[in-house]
């Protein structure tokens, strides 16, 4: 017995003709807690040309895939974008709405949420479902959407509900959950919503958008080399990015390196970048602040390399050299070739 | 003259650890209180404005009485006039509240060109309240703002995306968040201070706004806080301290492959 309405709706998200992977993502966390609610995933992309993605929607999870193709939503606009997703809301009433925590979830999900009056719950991490008792009502509320995000700065954890208002919305972090495989037998309703600007056009249009870079994705990585502010520089950055090719690793970095100018945000990982997992997370010349540690809290082995042996990273990492990673590095790196050709 | 609002929330000193109090709630009493530093940007870019252009510049935050000091820091870099909405029944209030709030004291005030918001603040991060206040008010909005222009009757903005940025135009009135790679805000001078000293910081309650109450505070707010708890991020801390670096690479090395942890993946 599947609920109609209720269920998840997941705003999805593409680029040159290919989903976002936060938009797998999230169709991963709506199958897992449509399963609790015993409900439906949908997905609703907007967007000019989409409409073949809509299937692929279906292959990565989603029971019904709602498609707005028009070429007034050629670049994404709160207030159109907006008024679409609240109409949808409001007709198909589901349970619980998430976005991607991203440029445009971000800037899209508080719009929806005032709109609709409803709760909104920023970077959630976890998602669950479970049941809440009021402590102030004595109310007892079963099947709430667990919204699980950081606080302050990162290493302390709340979980918020939303026990009156509907929908539950939220905005994922990337890389809190792992897509599901693309199933091509998956059989689902792929449904064309007509496009109704009403009076929201024209007070805001994108007249040029510029990407000076592919941005980098760490989630996928298995080795990930970071480098702070203690790599002093391009430079520094440079012996990182030897190191990383050695390994076959990529690139991170933390804020401090990012707001130097020394690297790009799009390698930035923490509380404000992103969250990574790889199996070894190797820190040079990073002091171990919690924003920056909170991003790298499910890698598998955390080395650092650092030159102040009370530096905190040393307290969140497996394994710690105290050295100047200027000698450290270039040794690591020799080491690596020896035991290469060893083999 | 333009008129241009700015949103300014008093948050715990971010350079201090949160503390969590007995019943799991964040420990605001003893952190000491400063300027949202995403506002501080927010706050720049008005000032500039009002240096180029010449235009009015109006401060208002939401918070207990004790932000008060952040408006005064507020008019002492430069801001015309500075309003706090103060109430106990707003404690307690999320986003949606906040928001709401936010947009009838905007109300109230009438007419206004542009509002400026930090991208988020260091306290919540959400970066919420700013879209919200303009959805209350119906109009536009643009986030992460790393640089705009007025033109007539409406912006060119600059919008950091993820690995690049877009220009739109947006029509005014409009509500703008500020990122913290827009400007480096200026300090308060002494003069500033002390032409501060002269202003009042007005006060506002719910009575005077029209907010209602049922849609402030922790009972107008549709979230709830379940639980708070502090995560243990602490590791295995093997440290190595050796007079070499080979030296310490071969026994980090050693030690690894010891664990079974292969940090040379390919062929390994
Ligand atoms: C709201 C908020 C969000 C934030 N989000 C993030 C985030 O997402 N990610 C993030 O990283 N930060 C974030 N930060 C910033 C964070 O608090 C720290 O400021 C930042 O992580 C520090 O970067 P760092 O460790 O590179 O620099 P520093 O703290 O300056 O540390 C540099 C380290 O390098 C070491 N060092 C110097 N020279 C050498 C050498 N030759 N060899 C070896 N070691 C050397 C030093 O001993 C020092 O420990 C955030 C802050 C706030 C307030
Ligand atoms: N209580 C408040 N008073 C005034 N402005 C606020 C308040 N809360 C949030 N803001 C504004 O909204 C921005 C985003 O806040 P947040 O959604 O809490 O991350 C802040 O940078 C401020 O400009």
């Amino acid at each position: 017995m599947v609920n109609k309405s209720g269920g998840v709706l997941v705003y999805a998200e593409c680029k040159r003709r290919k989903l976002n992977r936060i938009t797998l993502e999230l169709l991963s966390a709506g199958r897992y807690l449509a399963g609790k609610l015993n409900s439906e995933v949908s997905a609703v992309l907007i967007g000019y040309k989409v409409r073949e993605l809509a299937k692929e929607l279906i292959c990565y999870g989603a029971d019904r895939a709602y498609v707005v193709d028009h070429q007034s939503f050629r670049y994404y606009v709160p207030l159109t974008y907006a008024k679409v997703i609240a109409d949808l809301i409001i007709s198909s009433e589901p349970e619980i709405v998430l976005f991607p925590a991203d440029s445009i979830g971000r800037d899209l999900a508080p719009r929806v949420a005032a709109k609709l009056n409803t709760g909104l719950t920023a970077d959630c991490i976890e998602l669950d479902i479970g049941d809440y008792e009021d402590p102030i009502s004595g109310r007892h509320y079963e099947k709430l959407l667990y919204q699980v995000r950081p606080a302050f700065s990162g290493d302390i954890i709340a979980t918020i509900v939303v026990p009156e208002r509907r929908p539950q919305m939220a905005t994922v972090r990337p890389g809190s959950f792992d897509p599901l495989p693309r199933d091509l037998g998956r059989e689902g309703e792929i449904v064309a919503i007509p496009v109704n600007l009403g009076g929201e056009g024209g007070v805001m249009e994108v007249i040029k958008v510029v990407e000076e870079e592919s941005s980098t994705d760490l989630r996928d990585a298995k080795i990930i080399v970071s480098g702070g502010r203690g790599v002093g520089g391009p430079y520094g950055f440079k012996l990182l990015r030897e190191l990383a090719k050695e390994l076959g690793a990529k690139l991170g970095a933390s804020r401090a390196a990012v707001e130097a100018g020394w690297i790009s945000y799009s390698h930035q990982v923490g509380l404000t970048g992103q969250i990574v997992k790889p199996k070894i997370y190797i820190a040079c010349g990073i002091s171990g602040a919690i924003q920056h540690i909170v991003g790298i809290r499910e890698a598998g082995v955390i080395i650092a390399i650092n030159r102040d042996p009370d530096a905190p990273i040393f307290d969140y990492a497996d394994y710690g050299i105290v050295g100047d990673l200027f000698e450290v590095i270039p040794a690591l790196i020799s080491k690596i070739k020896e035991v290469k050709c060893n083999k | 003259m333009i008129r241009v609002i700015v949103l300014i929330k008093q948050v715990p000193d971010p350079k201090v650890r949160a503390r969590l109090k007995e019943d799991g709630t964040v420990d605001r009493e003893r952190v000491r209180a400063v300027m949202n530093p995403y506002d501080r940007n927010a706050l720049e870019e008005a000032l500039r404005l009002k240096e180029v252009i010449g235009a009015k510049v109006i401060a208002i935050s939401m918070g207990p009485l004790k932000a008060e000091s952040v408006l005064r820091e507020a008019l002492a870099m430069g801001a015309d006039e500075a309003i706090l909405l103060s109430d106990p029944m707003l404690a307690g209030s999320d986003t949606l509240a906040t928001s709401y709030a936010l947009s009838k004291v905007i109300k109230m005030l009438g007419n206004y060109d542009l509002i400026l918001c930090g991208m988020e603040t260091t306290d919540g991060n959400t970066g919420q309240v700013g879209p919200e206040v303009a959805e209350h008010l119906g109009i536009p909005h643009v986030t992460y703002v790393e640089d705009f222009e007025l033109r007539n009757g409406y912006l060119l903005v600059k919008r950091l995306i993820e690995g690049g940025y877009q220009w739109l135009k947006v029509r005014l009135p409009a509500l703008l968040t500020i990122t913290n790679t827009a400007n480096e805000p200026r300090c308060s001078t002494f003069e500033g201070v002390i032409r501060a000293l002269k202003k009042n910081v007005r006060r506002l309650s719910l009575e005077e706004t029209g907010i209602e109450k049922g849609r402030v505070g922790l009972i107008g707010s549709p979230t709830r806080i379940k639980e708070v708890r502090r995560v243990n991020l602490r590791r295995r801390r093997y440290i190595i301290r050796k007079p070499s670096a080979k030296e310490a690479v071969e026994e980090l090395l050693r030690e690894l492959s010891s664990k079974g942890i292969k940090l040379v993946m390919n062929g390994g």
